[in-house]
């Protein structure tokens, strides 16, 4: 266990002292809050129906973003090397990898970004339910994330290849969040299941995405 | 100009220009804030809500100057080669960022009681948001490229090209129609609004500018010495 | 990209993997360490732990050094002890820097490190946690001559102590390898 919190926590100061992490993407998260209403027109009545739709697929490109330097520094500085030779199986290396982004990126993200629902004015009633349900669902973000990195590790043009691989990946994420947060003005009996399918994608992520992950970074080093 | 070029020689300058600078501010403050919270009237219409306008107008104008700072030490450092000049730059922005988002912040704050929402897209409140995004990019080139002098050029470049954002935004109340106030000190006709808010308010925008100095002083004092550390770090390293 | 070789190493011996540039020094090492396959034949760790593969009772030194410039030189090595499963003292990280000659940087970042104190610092990580097996890719690059020096010992420290050691190499470090393949022999050839 200290061999798996010795890379989290390496991973985190990595993160923190480059400032690539939740930093950056909450600039990308709020440049693009900023082009919604500029394109669709500053509609009050408009921009709050559109609020948590649009906040989830911000999150969902902002965590993107932050993917290729999940694996990448580490393949390029021979460390991914090291680390298939550790005592720690890969599937616990990707996992570590991916708890660190998540804590890094993933999970600051989902508790700033329902704050800035405000610039779409949004709902006061959902500022709660938006936040617990992007803490939900942006772990499986972050663990699909890893996945994607770990497969497009090393490649050229590996970020197109991501958002490609990755953002199919999201679609559930994306469909039961907005169906949660949705919920609470719309149909709140809704509100319970739509959490728990959330939930239970995170979970099953938390199992498998690891694992292919794994694999992946295995098919690199051969 | 040259003369200070030398950063041992600002640093001395700056040492002894800074209780001047941080005592000039602190009376101004005090004099501003007494002007616009207790001298001042209230709004026919606004109400005591009038008095965050104390705040907010100076922190967008500093939002601006900071900018204007910012681009035209980044068109030193490009031309002349400056060495302080991408000191100067580089610390002005955290600085500007930080009177962009109190524009932004106390801007919201007046709009709740006024609008009835948080926030709403006009145009100006719109470009203010572009300007704090714009010092975002500036500050992440900076963090993002280790080697001091290429990141100076390329900031430069970022600040000088985001500096045509700025006469959008000083202009954009005249482009666009919008929710919010026309602009009123500024017009050829002499100022619309009554001295009893126009002391309070200039009073204030001294203070915010004596702020500025005091702390990008420090800022680039600071910026210096760390430079300093670096170089000696190295230095000691590789022997 | 070779064929026929076969070799031998047993405990407390060195090899010496030899040839010009092209001939297959590197991927022989990679194979070994768990990066790649061979085509036919085998490999063998006689009296290890059976769930163990020989990567995992190696340490491998590439042409990369693994290091993260962000940290700081302690910070680099104790993260690679805690990550191959071993818990260490600040002091323990200090003897083994001063090993290499690195003991009064340990607080500076690895990044402000010159390419030979980069190589040193990869070198001290190999005595840190005891592995049997060094497999050693041109471990001398970059060095200067005190600091070959200061490598050949701790080469000779791990074959002392009873560990395997297979190396390529151009310097000449002043040790005498028990075993040689030259793979230039073989017929080994840059594809």
């Amino acid at each position: 266990m200290t061999v798996f919190w010795s890379l989290v926590r390496r991973d985190l100061v990595l993160t923190l002292r480059q400032g690539g992490g939740a930093g950056m993407a909450l600039g990308f998260f709020l440049t693009v809050l900023v082009l919604l209403p500029l394109g669709i027109g500053p509609d009050l009545n408009f921009l709050q129906r559109l609020a948590p739709g649009a906040l989830w697929i911000t999150l969902l490109l902002s965590v993107l973003l932050s993917t290729d330097r999940i694996f990448a520094p580490d393949y390029e500085d021979g460390s991914l090397e090291l680390m298939t030779m550790g005592p720690m199986p890969l599937e616990l290396v990707a996992l570590a990898k991916s708890v660190a982004h998540w804590l890094g990126t993933g999970l600051p993200l989902a508790i700033l970004a329902p704050g800035l629902g405000v610039l779409l004015n949004l709902d006061t009633l959902l500022f709660g339910p938006i936040m617990l349900a992007m803490v939900l669902g942006s772990l499986a973000l972050s663990l699909l994330a890893c996945l994607g990195a770990a497969v497009t590790v090393g490649l050229r043009r590996g970020g197109m290849i991501i958002s490609l691989l990755i953002l199919p990946l999201y679609v559930p994420v994306l469909i039961f969040g907005v169906a949660a947060t949705n919920s609470v003005t719309g149909v709140p009996e809704l509100f319970g299941p739509s959490m728990l399918i959330l939930t239970a994608i995170s979970l099953a992520s938390l199992v498998l995405a690891p694992i292919a992950a794994a694999a992946a970074v295995r098919a690199h080093m051969t | 100009m040259q003369a200070y070029a030398n950063p041992a020689r600002f640093n001395a300058l700056a040492l002894s220009v800074l209780p001047w600078c941080a005592g000039i501010t602190v009376l101004l403050f005090a004099v501003g804030l007494y002007y616009s919270l207790v001298v001042a009237p209230q709004d026919y219409q606004q109400g005591e809500t009038v008095r965050i306008m104390f705040i907010h107008v100076p922190a967008a104008w500093m939002a601006l100057a900071c900018y204007s700072v910012m681009a035209l030490a980044s068109a030193v450092a490009i031309i002349w080669r400056h060495p302080l000049a991408d000191v100067a730059a580089k610390t002005a922005a955290p600085i500007g960022a930080c009177f962009t988002f109190l524009a932004l912040f106390t801007g919201s704050l007046w709009g709740k009681p006024m609008w009835g929402t948080w926030w709403v897209w006009d145009a100006r409140l719109t470009s203010v948001f572009v300007l704090f995004l714009l010092y975002l990019g500036y500050i992440a080139i900076w963090q993002a490229i280790e080697e001091p002098a290429r990141a100076a050029r390329l900031a430069a470049i970022v600040a000088l090209v985001g500096f045509i954002n700025v006469p959008i935004i000083k202009y954009s109340v005249e482009w666009w129609n919008s929710l919010h106030q026309p602009a009123s000190v500024l017009r050829a006709d002499g100022p619309a609004i009554h001295s009893s808010i126009l002391t309070p308010l200039l009073i204030m925008a001294g203070a915010y500018t004596m702020l500025f100095l005091t702390l990008h002083l420090i800022a680039m004092r600071t910026e210096i010495m760390k430079r300093r550390i670096h170089n000696m770090e190295q230095a000691e390293v590789q022997g | 990209m070779f064929s026929g070789l076969s070799f031998t190493v047993a405990q407390g011996e060195g090899l010496l993997l030899e040839g010009p540039n092209g001939t297959g020094k590197t991927s022989l090492l990679r194979i070994l360490a768990g990066f790649g396959a061979i085509e036919q034949g085998a490999l063998e760790l006689k009296g290890a732990d059976e769930e163990l593969t020989i990567g995992q009772r190696a340490h491998y030194l590439g042409h990369q050094n693994a290091l993260k410039l962000a940290l700081s030189v302690e910070e680099n090595l104790t993260f690679w002890a805690n990550f191959m499963g071993q818990s260490v003292s600040s002091s323990t990280i200090a003897d083994h820097l001063g090993a290499f000659n690195l003991e009064s940087l340990s607080s500076y970042s690895a990044g402000l490190l010159s390419a030979g104190q980069k190589r040193r610092l990869a070198l001290s990580r190999l005595e840190l946690v005891s592995r049997p097996i060094w497999l050693l890719d041109e471990p001398s690059v970059g060095l200067d001559t005190a600091s070959c020096a200061l490598l050949a010992d701790a080469m000779s420290r791990h074959m002392a102590a009873g560990g395997l050691l297979i190396a390529s190499t151009h310097t000449d470090l002043g040790l005498t390898f028990k075993n040689k393949v030259n793979l230039g022999d073989l017929g080994g050839r840059a594809t």
